[in-house]
């Protein structure tokens, strides 16, 4: 199996270490092997409103480090994602851009080469679907899910600008679908599911962002979802943090508890639950458990106790 | 009695420095709050702090911490197995010297019953610590100065530590060679210990000393008789060798004895011994004293900033005494660059040239904003900026090899920035995620404010007002300003943009209002065509901007390929560039 170089980029491992873990062992049971480089820093993303040459730069030292180790580079979260994806793009197209960042490279002796058949940028999702396989995951399930309903939140950066990212169709993606349903769940309809989780505007204006976060979970929960999936921390934080925070200052709780997709597919796999850092998350998620098939008794009963949980 | 005087001066002053420092650790403050604590809160609350601890059980993390990072530094060994090498060198080493040799009065001749400097195994120990401090320092060097390390910058205090310990070191050495080869201290040896008078016997021990242990004879010069020499070994063994090792041992002196031979008689007679002494004994008096107001004073704050850490929690610790370490921290850093060659965004200063961007240089910034000192509106700009630059990633803090919880430093002192009021552009951006996260520290009121100063900055760079029964002035057509987005690589495409409106309906922020340009200004489209007049004002005046999520709904369904989100970025760039320059120029006209 292909080795990548893991980015984990600043805020899984300050915030949402989880998400590192359940990646790793996941990863690891299905034999992908990854490599840590150190010396990487931010992707560039969270400079992208202040300074366009900040960000590049920024960016082009993470490819040119995966470069040089010739791994290429997979990112968990998806703001990192779409931003390396941005600059990959950006330095094949424009050749003045990529000499400048060049120049500025060269001065602590590194050089991105860049262009056809140079290393790519690919999401964690991208890796299980297209490295992976959705036949080779199905092997790895020991214990499916069945009757659980999952609404898979795509996360806009790994979507768009399509031509850019090239993650899935845009308009209907699939990829996650067919994930979350490797693990026996439903991944159901919703008509939001496209759209934003509204953390980038959290800290710039919390209302704004936390009303598109309502509206999601409105959408999930009428669409009969019993769980959010999601494979970015952003995401991650907005729907399991923020919603914590919303029911505990008194407002609506929605009781739509987020997984991430490690999560998710480590339970199924049977992973440690330790390693997956189910505990971890703010709104209790360990009720999924009920939904293991287990003959139509059991699993209502578990089910209905997991909702009561939620 | 000259000895004893200037060994007292020094100590009185390093005693008072250190008294001092440790008095400005609890006088001084960053952050909301802290300064409103009177100081006798501090002090005791530090006090009970100690206590409690000391009487619980984190007493056993304590040791451990003691154990394992203050005196093996097994943070540096994380990092980087040759900087742990180097400074477990340096500090081992120094430290030992410190307590065998400078306090040798006091330590070895306590302890040891038949210590003397001249016998091993004390005599080469010496110089093997001598040897190892060099060792650290030549590394320390090389590090700084042939690795290049990027952004890696080396100050004035580095260059004094790195000064004072090489003199202190090779003024030692030398003056050990001058002494081995000094012809007059051999004479007084002998006067003292060896009691021979016969003329033959005299000659026959120095001829041995000068064929055996280095001295330089103006008189004696071999090559000597076998006989001769044999008559020396014997006195030699008499008198001698109980208080004497060979001067070999002292190897780094016997080496630099073995260098100087030639001019060895004419030094001697210059007294170079005695010149050596006073350099040597002054540059440990001027180390001593100067060290509370050098960077070696991370000997003493730096096992403290590992043990407060240790057992210390914002959210569970008091304030109080959060405040004062966070003081103490700052004379902990050794400005060793880890958290700078580690940090997340160190690299963006070559884009946006603000030293502050670099976890080691804020601490600078930060000593001089704690002190009182009256910075200028620049200056406080620039550190805001600095700190605000951050993706709060932690590293800086996991890294620090003594323990500074610098994560906690950088919010306290980016809030109490934030609200003296000068504007942060950049706080409307995904870097306030975190802050966004932890506003239930920040209050309420201390939250919104710099959120909405930073929006009046931009509404007020001289943009189309709004209100409706004002009479709107024509807005300007700024040339350069589209010039600047055609070149742009990201922002380019706006020009073909024909006003269909797609980005617009596409918008999630657009669909949330009810009435969208009354809370957002220009819409998408909109922008798209005020870019396209060079209608800068009303382009930069557009709340849309600050509000718009990147999703990218816009650009993805735009049937013209206009990379509208991008073009957003574009413009958000330059409004803070321009911005930048107002707030800044403001400051200096008054």
């Amino acid at each position: 199996m292909k080795q990548f170089a893991l980015f984990l980029g600043c805020t899984i491992p300050a915030r949402l270490q989880q998400y590192e873990s359940a990646a790793r062992a996941v990863l690891k049971e299905l034999g992908v092997r990854t490599t840590d480089i150190k010396e990487f820093n931010c992707c560039g993303y969270p400079l992208r409103n202040i300074n366009f040459e900040a960000f590049i730069l920024l960016s082009a030292r993470n490819l040119a480090l995966a470069e040089r180790t010739g791994l290429d580079i997979m990112a968990l979260c998806q703001c990192c994602f779409g931003t390396l994806q941005k600059a990959h793009a950006l330095l094949k197209e424009d050749e003045s851009l990529w000499k400048e960042v060049n120049a500025v490279l060269a001065k602590e002796g590194l050089h991105y080469k860049g262009g056809e058949g140079g290393i790519e940028v690919r999401h964690l999702l991208q890796v299980l679907y297209h490295e992976v396989g959705i036949k080779a995951l199905k092997r790895h399930i020991a214990r499916p899910f069945a009757g659980l309903r999952v609404a898979a939140h795509y996360g806009c950066h790994a979507l768009r600008p399509s031509p850019i990212v090239q993650f899935d169709d845009p308009v209907s993606p699939t990829l996650f679908d067919e994930l979350v349903g490797v693990t026996g769940a439903v991944s159901v309809p919703w008509q939001r599911r496209l759209e934003c989780c509204g953390a980038p505007l959290r800290g710039v204006n919390d209302e704004l962002s936390t009303a598109l976060t309502v509206k999601k979970l409105e959408d999930g929960k009428g669409a009969g979802a019993h769980y959010l999936c999601v494979a970015c921390p952003y995401c991650q934080i907005q729907f399991d943090t923020v919603q914590g925070e919303i029911a505990a200052k008194g407002g609506e709780n929605h009781r739509l508890p987020s997984l991430l997709y490690p999560q998710l597919l480590g339970l199924c796999m049977g992973i440690d639950k330790k390693a997956l850092g189910l505990e971890a998350n703010q709104v209790p998620v360990t009720g999924i458990e009920g939904f293991f098939a287990q003959g139509r008794k059991g699993r209502r009963k578990s089910a209905q106790k997991s909702k009561g949980e939620a | 009695m000259f000895f004893s005087i200037s060994l007292y001066l020094a100590l009185i002053i390093f005693a008072a420095g250190v008294l001092y420092k440790v008095f400005t650790w609890f006088r001084s403050s960053i952050g909301i709050g802290a300064a409103e604590i009177p100081l006798s809160r501090r002090v005791l609350s530090s006090l009970t702090g100690i206590l409690r601890t000391l009487a619980s059980v984190k007493v056993f993390t304590l040791c451990k911490v003691f154990i394992l990072d203050v005196v093996l530094n097994r943070r540096i060994l994380r990092e980087d197995v040759l900087r742990w090498f180097m400074h477990m060198c340096i500090y081992g080493g120094f430290m030992l010297l410190v307590v065998m040799h400078a306090l040798g009065r006091y330590t070895s001749a306590v302890i040891f019953d038949n210590y003397l400097s001249t016998i091993n195994p004390f005599f080469f120990l010496r110089d093997l610590f001598g040897v190892l401090v060099l060792v650290g320092v030549a590394l320390a060097i090389y590090r700084r100065f042939i690795l290049r390390i990027p952004r890696l910058f080396t100050n004035v205090g580095d260059y004094y530590a790195l000064i004072i310990v090489a003199v202190i070191l090779l003024s030692g050495i030398a003056l050990e060679g001058v002494k081995i080869t000094s012809h007059t201290i051999y004479q007084q040896m002998v006067e003292d210990y060896a009691g021979l008078e016969d003329a033959q016997e005299l000659r026959a021990l120095e001829a041995y000393w000068v064929q055996q242990y280095g001295v330089v004879s103006p008189t004696a010069k071999g090559p000597f008789d076998a006989e001769t020499l044999a008559q020396g070994e014997e006195l030699n063994s008499m008198s001698c060798v109980e208080c004497h090792s060979q001067s070999q041992w002292a190897f780094t002196g016997y080496g630099v004895a073995r260098i100087i031979r030639p001019i060895a008689v004419w030094l001697d007679g210059l007294n170079a011994r005695g010149v050596l002494w006073y350099i040597h004994f002054f540059a440990c008096l001027i180390g001593l004293a100067y060290l509370p107001f050098s960077k070696m004073f991370h000997i003493i704050a730096s096992p403290l900033s590992l043990l407060a850490n240790a057992v210390m929690e914002r959210g569970r610790s008091d304030p109080a005494a959060i405040a004062t370490r966070q003081m103490m921290e700052l004379d902990a850093c050794t400005h060793c660059g880890t958290c700078t060659v580690r940090c997340s965004v160190g690299a963006a200063l070559e884009e946006i040239p603000n030293i502050n961007i670099l976890p080691s240089e804020k601490i600078a910034s930060i000593k001089a904003l704690a002190s009182g000192r009256k910075l200028t509106r620049a200056e406080l700009k620039a550190i805001q900026e600095g700190v605000y630059l951050c993706t709060n990633c932690y590293r800086c803090t996991v890294v620090c090899p003594v323990g500074i919880n610098l994560q906690d430093l950088w919010f306290t002192v980016r809030e109490a920035l934030l609200q003296r009021g000068i504007p942060e552009v950049s706080l409307l951006s995904p870097l306030s995620f975190y802050r966004g996260l932890m506003r239930e520290e920040v209050g309420p009121r201390d939250y919104q404010r710099p959120l909405m100063k930073a929006r009046k900055a931009i509404a007020d760079t001289d943009g189309v007002k709004k209100g409706q029964d004002q009479v709107l002035p024509l807005p300007r057509r700024e040339g350069e300003f589209k010039g600047r987005l055609n070149l742009s690589a990201q922002a380019s495409t706006f020009s073909v943009c024909f006003g269909c409106q797609t980005c617009t309906n596409a918008c999630p922020v657009v669909a949330h209002y009810a009435n969208p340009q009354e809370a957002l200004g220009l819409l998408p489209h909109q922008i798209m065509h005020a870019c396209a007049l060079g209608l800068r004002d009303l382009a930069f005046g557009s709340a849309m901007l600050w509000d718009c999520l990147t999703c990218y709904q816009c650009q993805e369904q735009c049937p013209q390929g206009v990379g509208v989100t991008d073009v957003l970025y574009e413009l958000k760039n330059c409004v803070v560039e321009h911005v930048g320059e107002k707030t800044v120029g403001r400051g200096r006209s008054g």
